[in-house]
């Protein structure tokens, strides 16, 4: 075994490009389940944005506004599923579900022309002097933008869930909608809102996978990474700064067992590779066993259907 | 009222169209692994079920259903495609061998084709391609092209069929090139391109300058075209996707087979069978050679393939020792069938364990 081969440098850089696209979903997602609404078409939004962000790009030769884009389609994909589970209240599972599969396909049919095409290349952090500093430098301050800004979001939401007053109201909607709107609180359009906020960031997630990681357009090439953000929200306990650790928990086990075995280590890949869920189902257990733990951590009405004559 | 007419006659057209063609048409379904636009190995089935229905026209009707997950999901929707009136099912995947089987036990009047494996039944053939073959010709010119002498090697499950391939590379590289090493990377996904991406960069960070893979998505080779390295087309060519990079590839052609199976069941002749069909028999196809390979490596890959299709050449041919150095074949000896389709074990020479 020679981990001496291994450079914590590259490792860094490689664990926060896999681990971007997950925090970018959770973090959306985490919003709109704070709001009381369980979306679980984060896959749909993702993939539905990577694609926007991969043809826009394409087509303009800037990636920023492929980034837009693919806000813009995820957060349309979103307002799909909230108009159908805010005004016609339907099954947020269902809808959710079925938002993932349309997702799915309708990018599919929207990316039928795109596949094998190079997008132009994303920008990267390069402040001359700093990046130059060895090691620090080259961990902290040479990753492409969207990294910085992934970081800069949950730090804004954070800010906003804890410390505003549109902040708490968006969390009392999602602990008691009843009381909230009793209050005079406009219920419904602040979880449109959230939905529509989670729906940009999955979309941004999307993009960040065809646009940077991988970089090309593949079918359903998401490949289960909008579940892994919705598991990531609870492991997390709806909590932004754990979601941090989370991402990169999730993301640096499969980095860092991929680059184990490159260098030549044995290890029980199988095992590594369903880590992340095991945690997650232990995350459950454990914030479940304890009745005060959840009333602190889920919001209250995740999840129920909310109608102003309740 | 003029809607219902134009219904009414569309209907007429309809069965009039039918009453043509004879009889009904046959009902040939697939199931994929992965979605139909993976342009890899889905993709490649694909196209053989839309040369079943080029060539046999009304006389078939074809349905798929993709991304199908390999397990109890797979025999739900293998059900659902018998109980709907399918009588020729391809599953195209190894791991829909157990489900295939026991949805195959319920439906005695409806064949199945199950690629890759090795489990069959009176209604149920296998079939699949000598890959391992395809991987001698890419391992001879990876062993050629490699200046760090690291290869680095995306390997999805470890089944006999990976394995396979990765001996048979490993073996071609040696061959050429005396201080070849592997580094051998096992994803556990078929498709996962943000994972296989992950894994090319992971290997690349190692040294390795060429990537091959046996793993379904372009990712790696969109990889090795950002670093200038090289890599392989798998399954399907992915030219596309790394004019540079990509030095040749396996291809997967299972249009003959397909057409002659459909032939077979319209005929009434279909019978279980065991199909394992190479170069030679062109199931598996090499693609071009990139202008970036030296003349005489091409010539000498060239006449590999050729030779491995006549059979004058095999991928595993002795003294060949097993990796804990126990032999396994001696000089001169060839690989028996049975041997390769349940291989287990890397050749010597090959470093790290096989997962289990």
């Amino acid at each position: 075994m020679d981990f001496s081969a291994l450079s914590p440098v590259a490792l860094i850089a490689s664990l926060m490009v896999a681990s971007t696209p997950i925090l970018l979903a959770a973090i959306g997602e985490l919003v709109v389940e704070k709001s009381g609404v369980l979306n679980l078409g984060v896959e749909g939004m993702m993939i539905t944005g990577a694609i926007f962000g991969f043809a826009i790009s394409v087509e303009t030769g800037s990636p920023w506004l492929g980034l837009v884009a693919a806000m813009v389609g995820g957060a349309g994909m979103a307002l799909i599923f909230g108009i159908l589970t805010q005004v016609f209240l339907s099954n947020q599972v269902a809808t959710g579900l079925a938002l993932t599969l349309f997702g799915l396909g309708f990018s599919a049919l929207v990316g039928q022309s795109y596949t094998g095409i190079k997008p132009p290349p994303f920008p990267r952090l390069d402040i001359p002097a700093l990046t130059e500093i060895p090691y620090i430098g080259k961990i902290l301050l040479n990753h492409d933008y969207m990294v910085y800004i992934s970081l800069g979001l949950v730090l804004a939401v954070w800010y906003f869930l804890r410390f505003t007053r549109k902040g708490l109201i968006l969390r009392s909607i999602g602990e008691n909608h009843t009381a909230a709107h009793a209050l005079g609180y406009k219920v419904i359009r602040v979880r449109l809102l959230a939905i529509m906020f989670g729906g940009a960031c999955a979309g941004l997630g999307g993009a960040y996978l065809s646009l940077i990681r991988v970089p090309q357009w593949t079918e359903g090439m998401t490949a289960g990474a909008g579940w892994i953000a919705l598991a990531l929200v609870v492991f997390a306990s709806w909590k932004p700064g754990r979601l941090i650790i989370g991402a990169y928990l999730f993301g640096g086990v499969t980095i860092l067992q991929l680059n184990l075995q490159a260098v030549g280590v044995n290890i029980p890949v199988a095992y590594l590779s369903m880590a992340p869920y095991v945690i997650t189902i232990l995350v459950l257990v454990i914030i479940s066993s304890d009745r005060k733990k959840i009333s602190l951590n889920a919001p209250a009405s995740l999840g129920r259907v909310f109608h102003a004559s309740n | 009222m003029k809607i219902f007419k134009r219904m009414a006659a569309g209907a007429v057209l309809a069965l009039g169209l039918a009453g043509a063609s004879g009889a009904e048409p046959l009902k040939v379904g697939f199931i994929y692994v992965g979605p139909v636009g993976d342009l890899g190995w889905s993709y490649q089935h694909d196209l053989g079920r839309q040369a079943i229905e080029a060539h046999f026209g009304d006389q078939v009707e074809t349905s798929y259903v993709e991304s199908v997950p390999e397990g109890s999901d797979a025999e739900r929707v293998l059900t659902q495609m018998a109980r709907s009136g399918t009588k020729l099912i391809f599953t195209t995947s190894f791991g829909y061998m157990d489900p295939t089987l026991n949805v195959a036990a319920k439906f005695p009047d409806v064949k199945f084709e199950h690629a890759t494996g090795y489990k069959r039944a009176d209604n149920v053939s296998t079939y699949s391609g000598r890959f391992y073959e395809g991987r001698t010709v890419l391992g001879h010119i990876a062993g050629h092209m490699t200046k760090t002498n690291t290869i680095g090697y995306i390997a999805s499950y470890p089944i006999p069929e990976v394995v396979r391939g990765i001996n048979s590379a490993y073996l071609a590289a040696k061959a050429v090139n005396p201080d070849v090493k592997f580094k051998i990377v096992w994803a556990f996904t078929w498709f996962d391109p943000g994972k296989e991406a992950d894994a090319a960069n992971a290997l690349i960070e190692q040294g390795a300058d060429v990537i091959m893979q046996h793993t379904d998505s372009p990712a790696a080779m969109t990889i090795a075209e950002g670093k200038g390295i090289y890599a392989f087309g798998q399954a399907s060519d992915m030219m596309q996707f790394g004019p540079n990079a990509r030095l040749s590839s396996i291809i997967d052609n299972w249009d003959p087979y397909y057409i002659s199976r459909v032939q077979a069941v319209l005929d009434g002749t279909w019978v279980s069978t065991d199909t394992w069909d190479g170069i030679g028999a062109g199931m598996t196809g090499i693609g071009e050679f990139n202008k970036n390979i030296p003349d005489a490596v091409k010539a000498s890959a060239a006449k590999l393939k050729d030779d491995l299709a006549s059979g004058a050449v095999h991928s595993f041919t002795g003294p060949i020792n097993k990796q804990d150095g126990s032999p396994w074949l001696a000089a001169g000896e060839i690989a028996d069938d049975g041997t390769l389709l349940g291989m287990d074990f890397y050749v010597e020479g090959i470093e790290g364990e096989l997962p289990k």
